[in-house]
């Protein structure tokens, strides 16, 4: 019993390793220093994280290792240290890299039709919902039925 | 029969949607972005000659002229593919270049100009890569072609080759004021 656990330790070493190694490795894609204000610094993780590396496009600024990822990065932290608010920043990198920056695109007269489409969809099934069951209601009762309905009339 | 009428058209409507969608889907799939800078003024730069240790260029003295302004780096692979092009473009002599050496090192960018030869009028360097965020640089290359009054009509992701430069960027030109 006491050498089967003395095999499993070098495993179990090994396991932990491997976690701490993963959890270093996640900390360690942004270098950008901390904003001394940590409202400033939880703006700055928000925003990293809604806006896309534009050279991986699937990863968002904040996960990045890219260096344009890391220069981004550092441009955000600098226009909120600079006193520019959320929307400032996202209208700057929009100016620059277009809507395609936002993983949440915003609302515009051009999506709007998208983001209205499941309501419109959901009214019309309800109408159509309606007039099917008003209009099978009033049809006739099928003769099974009837009679039965007759014997108690 | 015509109770089908009307979801088939529905779906013959979906059919024509996501139709037009897929045709009309970027070439390169979503890799290529359009960029917001087109038709907009090119940003403008102050920065330091590679060629000239201590000038610097004012990206306001394009000015007046024709612009290819090309962004590169001695670390881009794709750069030197598309060399030969803007060394073509170069003898053809009808624009100079601005070259823009993005978050590049000095001395390997001047031994890739030695080696490979020097298309560019001027060169100047982005180390800190924040005039490559103001013109919205995603990866390198990038060509902006830039208009005597300094707006931006055309642009190359990627590495551009003599048909690119042929069909995209010189019908501008033909239209010289």
């Amino acid at each position: 019993m006491k050498h089967r656990q003395r095999q499993h330790l070098p495993l179990a070493t090994l396991a932990l390793a491997i976690v701490l190694g993963l959890g270093s490795v996640a900390h360690a894609v942004d270098n950008t220093p901390p904003l001394a204000d940590p409202v400033k610094q939880q703006r700055y993780l928000a925003l990293t994280h809604e806006l896309r590396c534009m050279q991986c496009q699937n990863e968002a600024l904040a996960d990045s290792n890219v260096s344009l990822a890391a220069d981004l990065r550092l441009e955000v932290h600098d226009l909120i240290a600079q006193g520019k608010s959320d929307d400032q920043i996202r209208d700057y990198l929009v100016a620059r890299y277009g809507e395609f920056i936002l993983f949440r695109p915003r609302m515009s007269l051009r999506n709007a039709w998208l983001w209205g489409a499941p309501a419109i969809l959901l009214l019309a099934g309800i109408v159509i919902a309606i007039r099917v069951i008003r209009r099978r209601s009033q049809l006739p009762i099928p003769d099974d039925e009837a009679s039965d309905a007759g014997t108690d009339a | 029969m015509r109770r089908f009428l009307l979801p088939l058209g529905l779906f013959a409507a979906l059919v024509v949607v996501l139709a037009f969608g897929i045709y009309n889907a970027p070439r390169n799939g979503s890799k290529e972005i359009l960029s917001p800078l087109l038709g907009k003024p090119a940003p403008a730069f102050a920065l330091p000659k590679l060629l000239e240790p201590g000038a610097t260029y004012d990206s306001g003295s394009m000015r007046g002229g024709w612009h290819l302004v090309n962004v590169w780096g001695s670390w881009c692979v794709e750069c030197r593919a598309e060399h030969a092009t803007l060394l073509q473009i170069k003898g053809e002599g009808r624009v100079p270049i601005v070259g823009i050496d993005w978050k590049d090192d000095d001395a390997t960018a001047n031994a890739w100009l030695a080696q490979l030869g020097n298309p560019y009028d001027t060169v100047v360097t982005d180390h800190s890569g924040r005039t490559a965020i103001d013109w919205g640089v995603y990866g390198a290359p990038e060509s902006f072609l830039v208009d005597p009054a300094g707006i931006v009509v055309e642009k190359q992701i990627g590495a551009m080759s003599p048909e690119d430069w042929q069909t995209k960027f010189l019908p501008h030109l033909a239209r010289k004021p």
